[in-house]
């Protein structure tokens, strides 16, 4: 059984795509598309790595980074925030609340795969 | 495959437009259904007699069946597979992916030239995007609907040895994010066309001016007859009476000044006398400027307010900047940011007097011809020792699309540098989003 990725992301189609890539890439997938609880889903499943959208529902991503990194069981979890809000006030928001890599929407396929491998390597 | 090896699918594609199954066009060409298969999947040269036959049951030339649409479909194929990081030498399947899947070749390529579209349209208003949360919102599901398609095209490009239940999977995906995506743009544009037309959402005093001018279509008639004051049209608009747009101060105070020019453009060329004068003619600005011994700039602006000639208007003062803008369909003009300096509203800048006529196009914008009058003249009171201040005014006139396209030279300009697709231009500020990528 591969690293486990987790996706926090309520575009379906989107998670559908990442879903067959990473599997391809030799992943375990899992997707979790609400951002209120997606901090307890975190906890709960104690992914490798997390793929992480910024506009959710119920809370938004940057809060849940913020959350994570206030906790010492998940402060260096590696997480990648795929966002459509690509303002340089966004990145710095993310870069603050400290994520480990920041890209925007659309996004290139082979650009993600090796940031989530680039992430895994640490 | 070479292009010319891919007639068979063009062949299929076309058949499939006009309707026909496979047996009933090898019917009326007069071979069997197997030998046509063949030809359709490429595995069988055709020319000849054969080929003129089929091409004159389709209806259509056969060069189009040899050589196809497919130059430009390939071309975009390629750019679509670098933009999406593909190697060169990948991307050079295009060719064959257009002849191995030309309904989703087509598919992609439309998306692709969509995705454009819209990342113009976002970079346009991404000044926006901080004051307005309605607009955030709206591009922020423009690009995750955007980015769906991508990562599913990208996918469907690259893998190739991908299972049907995926293939058809994201096929259903792509048609659900296209329609999606059709959706979102549709309720993008209606909003942005509401905006234009004045709404709450005018973010600076001049929109509210603006607002305030396009709910009085630009014409004040009770005004022009002293049937009413300057004081009651601002007061009627301002002060958010019944949500008036005129709410600041300053967008009273830039009213009241385009309204005092109303009243005395009207003083000096009434539009009743200008529209004898015209008598249905097209205009003359400079005969109408001797005839009612008005300066040219009058004249456009009095001209722009003629009912029937949908005329758009804008005025700049001597550093470029816009003061004044009356936007028509066809001819863009910049909302925010600078205007294309090959205007001829910025030609005649540095030349009160000069009067210039010239047939004008806007690149990328449909390529709509229009008949273009600009003047400049001075303003203020003349102060010894100094330039004087100058204002330029051009009057933008639609050619009717029965004229045709003009004889002449036309002067091709764009709307603003971002967005003009115009290569090697000497004005050209900064690079445009449509050669450097998004």
């Amino acid at each position: 059984m591969g690293k486990h990725v987790l996706l926090v992301e309520d575009e379906l189609n989107i998670v559908e795509a990442m879903r067959f890539l990473l599997s391809r890439d030799g992943w375990r997938v899992e997707a979790h598309s609400d951002g209120a609880s997606a901090v307890e889903v975190i906890r709960g499943t104690r992914p490798d790595l997390v793929v992480l959208d910024v506009m959710l529902p119920g809370k938004s991503g940057f809060d849940i980074l913020g959350e994570l990194r206030e906790d010492a069981t998940t402060a260096d979890l590696p997480v990648l925030m795929l966002t459509a809000r690509g303002q340089a006030r966004d990145r710095d928001m993310a870069e603050k609340a400290g994520v480990s890599r920041f890209m925007t929407k659309p996004f290139s396929n082979t650009e993600v795969l090796n940031a989530v491998r680039d992430l895994m390597r640490g | 495959m070479p292009r010319e090896g891919l007639t068979g699918s063009r062949i299929r594609e076309r058949r499939g437009v006009v309707g026909f199954k496979q047996a009933e066009l090898a019917r009326k060409i007069g071979i069997s259904a197997s030998y046509l298969n063949l030809i359709e999947h490429n595995r069988r040269r055709i020319g000849g007699k054969l080929l003129l036959n089929i091409a004159r049951v389709l209806g259509v030339e056969p060069s189009m069946l040899t050589e196809g649409a497919e130059v430009a479909l390939i071309a975009t194929l390629r750019e679509a597979a670098l933009d999406a990081g593909l190697p060169p030498s990948d991307a050079e399947y295009a060719e064959d992916f257009a002849g191995r899947f030309p309904g989703w070749a087509e598919a992609m390529a439309r998306t692709h030239r969509r995705i454009a579209a819209l990342e113009r349209t976002i970079e346009t208003l991404t000044d926006r995007l901080a004051h307005d949360p309605q607009l955030a919102a709206s591009v922020h599901e423009l690009l995750t609907t955007a980015a769906a398609i991508r990562a599913t095209a990208a996918i469907l490009a690259e893998e190739p040895d991908i299972s049907d239940e995926w293939r058809n999977r994201f096929h259903a995906n792509i048609n659900d994010d296209s329609r999606r995506l059709a959706d979102s743009s549709k309720a993008l544009v209606a909003y942005l066309d509401d905006d234009q037309g004045g709404s709450d959402a005018a973010s600076s005093p001049q929109e509210e001016v603006e607002a305030f001018l396009s709910a009085n279509d630009y014409s004040f008639p009770e005004l022009e007859a002293g049937e009413a004051s300057i004081d009651d049209m601002i007061d009627a608009a301002g002060d958010g009476k019944d949500g008036g747009p005129l709410r600041s101060v300053a967008a009273r105070h830039i009213a009241r000044g385009v309204l005092d020019r109303v009243v005395r453009d009207a003083a000096q060329v009434p539009m009743s006398r200008l529209c004898d004068a015209l008598g249905g003619a097209p205009p003359d600005p400079a005969a109408l400027s001797r005839s009612f011994d008005a300066p040219v700039p009058m004249i456009l602006r009095r001209l722009a307010s003629v009912p029937g000639l949908a005329a758009g208007l804008v005025v700049c003062d001597r550093s470029g900047s816009l003061i004044f803008r009356r936007p028509l369909p066809g001819f863009d003009i910049p909302r925010f940011g600078a205007c294309c300096p090959l205007w001829p509203l910025f030609a005649v800048l540095g030349h009160p007097g000069q009067v210039m006529h010239d047939r004008v196009a806007q690149l990328g914008r449909g390529q709509a011809e229009f008949d273009t009058y600009a003047a400049s003249g001075t303003v203020g009171n003349p102060v010894y020792n100094a330039a004087p201040l100058v204002q330029a005014t051009m009057l933008i006139l639609p050619r009717p699309a029965s004229e045709g396209a003009a004889a002449g030279d036309v002067l091709r300009v764009g709307s603003t540098c971002r967005v003009c697709p115009r290569d090697g231009c000497p004005g050209r500020r900064e690079p445009s989003i449509l050669s450097e990528g998004f």
